[in-house]
């Protein structure tokens, strides 16, 4: 009987916060690829980052920001400082007023963040059909579903509406975006880049290397949070085990 | 302030100067505590460890927060990925606010379940639901902070709430915003309230012992005390099982920090506030949601009285109903294990809550509605007809002597 209360308890509880974490949805049930950071041990695969990276530089970036990244925390994804000078270089941006209090435009250095491709959030829309692309910084975090949302999303575009799903004109129909209607064409296809280190660029391939990127990007410190979280477990482990026998030593001559 | 004895001349000196000595010994040490209290019991300390961890954590992020709307997002993202450890201490914190949550609610329910809210312990009982109020602003303060979406929609949605009342609603409302809508001047002064309410929490803690330590615990039997053969000191039995129960705690903790730190969190809030753009679905943070589903369950106006001055009066009345409790239940027996009737009512009752929570962090659609409706009648019927009912046709079983006889009679 107690256990069946515990149970029901347990499964009431968890069933009550689940539903609280993944009270906004909608559309299909997402893709699970499966991830190299998901689980206890997981943890990044750095030579996906770097394709991630590729993916992103050459393709997401010409409409996406990515604000809340430096330059310089690409070495991270294995960028060496002169790959980070070139990248970061590749954008203008405003500089400080001179001694004239003149601006004039520099180029990007690896201590500014990730320079957005247009100016502001005006020019952004007005430039992709007045519809804002997204900045992707903390995207892995922001939608339910996280990076499953991000590789189906990618992989969730169909070139036939369904019936009765009308799509209008300058939209496109994918599988998993609230309401079907998404403004970004489909991107991803069969070697849509060149890899640096010859992986075949599948759709797939594709979809889940840039989800790792933009995992990473939302949640850098994902590495060093899990392997700090494994020495403070086994810690705590020790830890209480030995306040548990100390509590049956002084407990055991009560009575 | 009997037992101290100290051959240490300046602990001497001092304490008889300020006898803080004298004091921490009576009633950290020698504080006679009731020989059965089971782990249900550890809640308390557990909830007060929690307390210190979110002010430590709380002024460290407070270190590196700005409190401008233009600022504040910006300035927490900064603390996640260019402060060392800043995602530890940040993590900890927002965890931290969830599990306060969840041991302070297992530590109402455990107070119901053994009656201990009633006769002495009444007063003991205010101040823990007038802490529980001071939590339920101070975590809603706490959201605002991010000034994500969720953070700025809640906000509206919830200082909305006080527009109800007639007459005094809206300049209410005004007074909370700073203004005629969430804004800067709104974050401003949650942020300072939300630095503030912690510390007026800390003080509640310290009257919320010192009545506890003036009417002593109460334990699984719901018997008083009687004597020295009840009670054993306080350290250090109830000290070890205390540090042995933080050890548990930290680990389901320090689980949720490391490997699912935004398992309580709403994605939205990891999109920047914007006033131009409503949320699908705004929901408050889960620990509300019982009380978001009481108020929505009111949906039709009656004579002059708003479907939404019901909602917001039932909600406070929802919290308010458990200041009348100890005289609601009329059982003059503490303990729900002598009280067979009551017992299942009791989990009657916190399925009954789990069923609200879950109707709160849904759409308001179909039938959800109505099931939102019969638990709220039924969270209202448990304390105005059940509780005061129970008591007069329940027949409790027999009550043992005193809290030592069951152990003394094994041991025969």
């Amino acid at each position: 009987m107690r256990k069946l209360k515990l149970s029901v308890l347990t499964a009431a509880l968890l069933a009550g916060l689940s539903s609280a974490a993944l009270a906004s949805g909608g559309g299909e049930p997402l893709m699970k690829p499966g991830f190299s950071w998901d689980g206890v041990f997981g943890h990044y695969d750095k030579a996906q980052l770097k394709r991630g990276f590729e993916v992103f530089n050459q393709i997401c970036s010409n409409c996406h920001g990515l604000r809340l990244v430096a330059y310089r925390n690409l070495s991270a994804v294995g960028l060496t400082p002169e790959e980070i000078k070139d990248v970061a270089a590749a954008r203008e941006i405003a500089d400080a007023p001179n001694d004239e209090g003149i601006v004039s435009m520099r180029a990007g250095r690896p201590s500014d963040k990730y320079i957005s491709p247009f100016q502001n959030d005006k020019a952004a829309a007005a430039a992709n059909g007045g519809a804002l692309p997204p900045d992707l910084s903390l995207m892995a975090k922001a939608r339910p579903g996280g990076p499953n949302y991000i590789y189906s999303l990618l992989l969730g575009f169909k070139d036939e509406a369904p019936a009765g799903h009308p799509i209008p004109e300058g939209k496109y129909f994918n599988t998993y975006f609230p309401g079907n209607a998404i403004s970004m064409p489909p991107q991803l296809m069969e070697d849509l880049v060149t890899y640096a280190d010859g992986t075949k660029a599948t759709p797939e391939q594709l979809a889940k290397d840039i989800t790792a990127f933009l995992n990473w990007s939302a949640e850098p410190e994902l590495d060093e949070r899990k392997s700090l979280g494994l020495k403070v477990m086994i810690f705590l482990a020790v830890f209480t085990a030995m306040l548990y026998a100390l509590k049956v030593q002084i407990w055991k001559n009560l009575h | 302030m009997s037992g101290f004895q100290t051959n240490n001349k300046v602990v001497s000196w001092l304490d008889q100067r300020l006898p803080i000595f004298s004091m921490m010994h009576h009633s950290a040490i020698e504080y006679p505590t009731p020989r059965n209290l089971n782990y249900w019991w550890n809640f308390g300390s557990l909830a007060g460890f929690i307390l210190v961890v979110m002010l430590l954590t709380g002024i460290f992020l407070v270190m590196n927060y700005s409190s401008h709307t233009s600022l504040a997002f910006d300035s927490v993202e900064r603390i996640m990925r260019d402060v060392n450890y800043g995602w530890l201490i940040r993590y900890l914190h927002m965890n931290g606010a969830s599990m306060f949550f969840i041991l302070v609610y297992i530590h109402i329910f455990r107070n119901l379940y053994y009656g201990s809210y009633k006769s002495p312990r009444e007063v003991l009982w205010w101040i823990g639901i007038i802490i529980y109020l001071a939590m339920m602003a101070t975590g809603f303060l706490g959201y605002v902070l991010p000034w994500g979406q969720m953070s700025f929609w809640g906000a509206t949605v919830i200082t909305n709430l006080f527009s109800a009342f007639p007459v005094v609603g809206e300049p209410i409302v005004t007074l909370l915003w700073g203004g005629f809508s969430v804004d800067n001047p709104t974050l401003n002064r949650f942020f300072s309230l939300h630095y503030l309410l912690p510390f007026v929490i800390l003080g509640l803690v310290v009257l919320h012992v010192w009545a506890l330590h003036s009417v002593k615990s109460n334990n699984p039997l719901g018997v008083e005390i009687q004597g020295p053969a009840d009670t054993i000191p306080f350290h250090p039995y109830y000290t070890i099982k205390d540090l042995f129960g933080i050890g548990v705690f930290l680990m389901v903790f320090m689980g949720f920090v490391f490997w699912a730190p935004n398992f309580f969190g709403e994605p939205d809030n990891y999109i920047p506030a914007n006033p131009m753009v409503t949320p699908a679905h705004i929901v408050p943070e889960w620990y509300y949601l019982p009380f978001y589903a009481i108020l929505r369950a009111f949906t039709m106006d009656l004579w002059i009285i708003p479907a939404k001055l019901q909602g917001v009066v039932a909600m406070f009345s929802a919290i308010i109903i458990l200041f009348f409790l100890p005289w609601l239940d009329t059982s003059k027996v503490r303990s729900a294990k002598f009280r067979p009737l009551y017992k299942q009512f009791f989990w009657l009752f916190l399925v009954n809550c789990f069923v609200l929570g879950y109707v709160g962090g849904k759409p308001a659609e179909g039938v959800l509605v109505t099931i939102g409706q019969v638990c709220t009648a039924y969270y209202f019927a448990h304390f105005l007809i059940i509780m005061p009912l129970l008591g007069k046709i329940e027949k409790p079983k027999a009550l043992p002597a005193s809290i030592s006889a069951p152990v003394l009679k094994e041991k025969a």
